[in-house]
């Protein structure tokens, strides 16, 4: 009997697999070449490639960053959420009304002066300011996670989805805080390639550690059965709050390089259409799968510059013509049929690296 | 004081929409615990067909209703028919219906809104009601127009209605079976899509009700109206209490009262209509999550 335990055992032990709980050399060993290479890449490139291709690659790196932490709550906490438009604007507007000065806010708020604390704070450190903006969305984050966790998950959606439309309202409504519909403009460009490339680097790796630690196989188990983990005595809702609040920090990151990169930013920049390009994105991916956001993020973003015909009424194929607006019925009905027939979408919740591996 | 009551009808009418709208939810998800996000849009599609139907086909206004009506419930059916069963019988997991559903409410939304840009041009349409609705009716002392006098009476004569389908014909034992227990109805050898389509096929009906009566009141119709409607319904039917039809229509009178007599009250508010369902949805998480009707689903149905 004994003999037969060990012997299962053993096997088990064989087939654990290799990346789940790394050896601490093999681990180092991975990161530092995969920081290296891409710190290589980022340097090669900047200096021969051309100015627009590093403008796409900018907007590549940035949704990179919203990809992966959008997946962490959605893909490896399993708890299905439409927040990160919400997110992205909190933390867009908070870097861009913290890094300008206070003269540029006093002449450029048009429809109402700006409130005293608005105009006057002012902090210089791009990172300082880019940390904050992470803080405030993940400080947002928790108060809005509060109430939906200790319910049911299930309202997860619907809160962040009405907290996306509240933000705008918000915005919109006090100009003397956001500057209303007419946005915020000349944002210092502090976010060249370079900088967004290592912030981005750093992001996915956080990112990385979070999902392959303890933290990320509880979050795992509360996808895969959350009354077995409770049963187990885990707090299930601490882990849920962890993941969101997480996401929300990564997504105000990437919401403030974004209003640095762009230059300037308003209420509509922030629609539901963000969320749901993120979406795709990470459905397409895989969800759970950080290599799978990354590839995801270039198959998107790819894909709807090269799906563009479809709005330009000039085109046809046939009896069909293009149509403004058809891109976003192709789109959907994208997301649809990925939905119904390839559910794992391109890595399903696994790694590039397991596949090769095996 | 007469300006308190113009405001009451006025609250009632709303929120007899939001009211129908959220019937269709809570029926939705007391038979398959998932949030129908596309149920705003089928509201939508509702208001576009009764659009095409009456305005540009001609037809005359009752036998038009009807046909939309007929049409949305179709539509509700066609959704969960194509999309939200084949994935139930995989057995998929609950994220990929939410998703599915977002997906569809997606695509509707840009699917009309290529259709009105085809067919309509880019402006925004109106709807036309016949005057008998507008015509201003007073009662000592108020005025408000017939319409958003006979709404609120049809939502509880509606009401009434669906509860007695739940609670005395053998589709409502079977739909109230369902909340209870999916698997044990299964196994009794009852076909469960049939049941599903018909709730489908009732809630969107009333949702395209619902939308018939919104667009009277806010004549200016685009592909987008449904998911703030959507998303309000469903925090009327939350406050409610979902899988509580009677809290559903409960919660959406009180959403309606609050969305229009605060801002008839204290005028500066008025910007911050849209957030009111929103405050009333953290607040009722925070304090009774289970609504009005205190519907608990490991214990009560409806």
């Amino acid at each position: 009997m004994a003999k037969e335990i060990n012997r299962q055992m053993g096997e088990v032990e064989k087939n654990r697999k290799k990346w789940d709980v790394l050896d601490f050399k093999t681990y180092l060993g991975l990161i530092g070449v995969i920081t290296l290479l891409f710190i290589l890449f980022l340097w090669l490139s900047q200096n021969s490639f051309g100015g627009y291709s590093l403008t796409v690659l900018s907007n590549l790196y940035i949704f990179i960053i919203l990809a992966v932490s959008y997946n962490l709550i959605n893909g490896v906490a399993g708890q299905f959420s439409l927040e990160p438009n919400g997110f992205v604007a909190i933390g867009a507007y908070v870097t861009a009304l913290l890094i300008l000065t206070p003269e540029t806010k006093e002449a450029m708020f048009a429809i109402k002066d700006p409130l005293p604390l608005i105009r006057d704070i002012h902090i210089g450190s791009p990172i300082l300011v880019l940390l904050i903006s992470g803080i405030i969305s993940a400080l947002v984050a928790l108060t809005l996670a509060f109430p939906v966790f200790r319910v049911r998950g299930d309202y997860l959606a619907i809160v962040t989805l009405g907290f996306g439309f509240i933000i705008r309202i918000l915005l919109i409504n006090h100009p003397e805080v956001s500057n209303g519909s007419m946005g915020v403009d000349t944002i210092p460009k502090f976010a060249d390639y370079f900088f967004i490339g290592i912030v981005t680097l750093l992001s996915v790796l956080l990112v990385y550690n979070i999902v392959y630690s303890k933290f990320g196989r509880a979050m795992k188990g509360v996808r895969d059965d959350e009354d077995a983990l409770y049963a187990l005595g885990v707090n299930t809702f601490k882990l849920k709050t962890i993941a969101f609040t997480t996401s929300a920090f990564f997504e105000g990151v990437g919401g403030g390089l974004m209003a640095s990169f762009i230059g300037s930013i308003s209420p509509d920049q922030f629609t539901f259409m963000l969320t749901f390009q993120l979406l795709i994105i990470i459905v397409l991916g895989g969800l759970g799968s950080i290599s799978g956001s990354i590839i995801g993020t270039i198959v998107v973003l790819g894909g709807m510059e090269l799906l563009r015909f479809l709005d330009d009424p000039g085109w046809s194929y046939g009896p069909f013509h293009g149509t403004p607006g058809l891109r976003m019925v192709i789109y959907s009905l994208i997301l649809l049929l990925i939905m119904l027939f390839f559910r794992r979408g391109i890595l399903g919740n696994r790694e590039i690296w397991e596949y090769i591996h095996r | 004081m007469e300006f308190f009551f113009q405001q009451l009808i006025n609250g009632f009418s709303l929120g007899s929409i939001y009211a129908l709208i959220a019937i269709g939810y809570t029926l939705v998800y007391g038979v398959l615990r998932l949030i129908n996000f596309a149920h705003g849009d089928i509201m939508m599609v509702g208001v576009f067909l009764g659009f095409i139907l009456i305005n540009q086909l001609g037809m005359g206004f009752g036998s038009g209703i009807f046909l939309t009506l007929l049409l949305t419930g179709v539509v509700g059916i066609l959704t969960y028919y194509s999309a939200y069963r084949p994935l139930l019988e995989k057995g998929a997991p609950k994220i990929s219906l939410l998703i599915t559903a977002i997906g569809i409410s997606f695509f509707l939304e840009s699917l009309f809104n290529v259709v009105a840009n085809l067919f309509f041009g880019s402006s925004y349409q109106a709807f036309s009601t016949p005057p008998f609705f507008s015509k201003m009716v007073s009662v000592a002392g108020v005025t408000f127009t017939r319409l958003s006098l006979i709404v609120p009476i049809l939502t509880l004569l509606i009401l009434g209605g669906i509860l007695y389908l739940l609670y005395r014909t053998r589709l409502g034992i079977g739909i109230r079976a369902l909340a209870f227990d999916i698997q044990t109805v299964k196994l009794m050898g009852i076909d469960t899509n049939r049941l599903i389509m018909g709730v489908f096929f009732i809630g969107s009906l009333l949702a395209g009700l619902g939308g018939v009566i919104y667009a009277t009141a806010y004549p200016s119709i685009d592909p987008y109206m449904g998911m703030l409607v959507g998303l309000k319904a469903f925090a009327a039917a939350v406050v409610g209490g979902i899988g509580s039809v009677t809290g559903a229509v409960i919660g959406g009178f009180i959403l309606g009262f609050v969305e229009i007599v605060i801002p008839g009250f204290f005028i500066e508010w008025g910007g911050y209509k849209d957030a009111f369902a929103f405050v009333l949805l953290i607040f009722v998480l925070l304090f009774k999550p289970t609504g009005i009707m205190g519907i608990d689903f490991e214990r009560k149905r409806f």
